[in-house]
């Protein structure tokens, strides 16, 4: 084994032991915790697929904007650490089947593809030292943004989207004097 | 590549490590005398009036959404920032409009005074 599957072995199995340990907590702030360590493995997971822009976005965003806001809304309801919270419903058994399903038929979709056991080979750019090859991929991005060939539309759509959320949030959580 | 990643390995050991010894040695090491002031909650050299987990006020989560929504926008402008002397003037239009749409919904959460915390 190569130091890479040794890595990613044991984040995937960080990333599995700790979100069955969200499912599982009664007390939903610890339920949080284990969250955030799921959400980093994942950031890890981006790292090693050599996504390092999205590693970035998903330790900003995820761990440190939405796993604050659910702890902040974990926080606001009651009976936060109480130990009558059911974490199972007569559902459970049904998800449970559903996700072996989903994940049968995404190993048996995948598995017909041919490329399915072999390892991706390292990114590589021709003229780029592979130690400014993030920089260059996010260049790229911010290139494709705004380019009217690429994705600027939904540049611009994500930002009413963003105002969209910024004017609920507001009607719905702002109360006055008080 | 991987190896420009030991830094942050190095940090994370070293701080687990360090969290750990000091609750580990803490245990170990140091002297125990419980008593029931001591044990008692501290609030300001009060007794605690209440339940320790009280719901927390609305307030906070509008905050958080905020800084979410805010904390997005941050991950737009970063590769646009990386690029922009290339992208010329077309790209500081683009840029132009995504901030301006969202600074209508800063200009309306200022207005309804969602920043204010009295």
């Amino acid at each position: 084994m190569t130091a890479l599957q040794v890595i990613f072995l044991a984040t995937a199995a960080m990333i599995l032991f700790s979100a069955w340990m969200v499912v599982t907590r009664r007390n939903l702030v610890h339920a949080a915790l284990y969250l955030v360590l799921t959400l980093f493995g994942v950031a890890v997971l981006f790292v090693l697929l050599e996504a390092t822009f999205l590693a970035v976005v998903q330790v900003l965003i995820y761990i440190g904007a939405i796993a604050i806001l659910m702890i902040f809304a974990i926080m606001l309801t009651r009976r936060v650490a109480s130990d009558d919270t059911v974490v199972a419903n007569h559902n459970a058994g049904w998800a449970a089947m559903l996700a072996v399903l989903v994940f049968s038929s995404l190993v048996i979709i995948m598995g017909a593809w041919s490329q399915f056991t072999t390892f991706a080979s390292p990114l590589t750019r021709p003229g780029v030292p592979s130690n400014e090859l993030g920089q260059e991929i996010v260049a790229e991005l911010g290139q494709s943004l705004v380019d009217p060939d690429a994705y600027v539309i939904p540049f611009e759509v994500a930002s009413v989207l963003l105002l969209a959320a910024l004017i609920g949030a507001i009607v719905v959580a702002w109360q006055k004097d008080k | 590549m991987l190896i420009n990643y030991w830094p942050i390995a190095i940090l994370i050991a070293v701080s687990t490590f360090l969290a750990v010894a000091v609750v580990v040695f803490g245990h170990l090491i140091g002297p125990r005398r419980p008593s029931e002031r001591k044990a008692a909650p501290y609030e300001s050299g009060m007794e605690p009036i209440g339940p320790g987990t009280r719901r927390m006020p609305v307030r906070f989560y509008l905050v958080a959404v905020l800084f979410i929504l805010f904390d997005i926008e941050v991950i737009f402008l970063f590769p646009w920032a990386v690029n922009f002397r290339n992208l010329g003037v077309f790209g500081l239009i683009e840029m132009f409009v995504f901030i301006v749409i969202l600074l209508v919904g800063y200009v309306y959460a200022w207005k309804k005074g969602a920043l204010e915390w009295e």
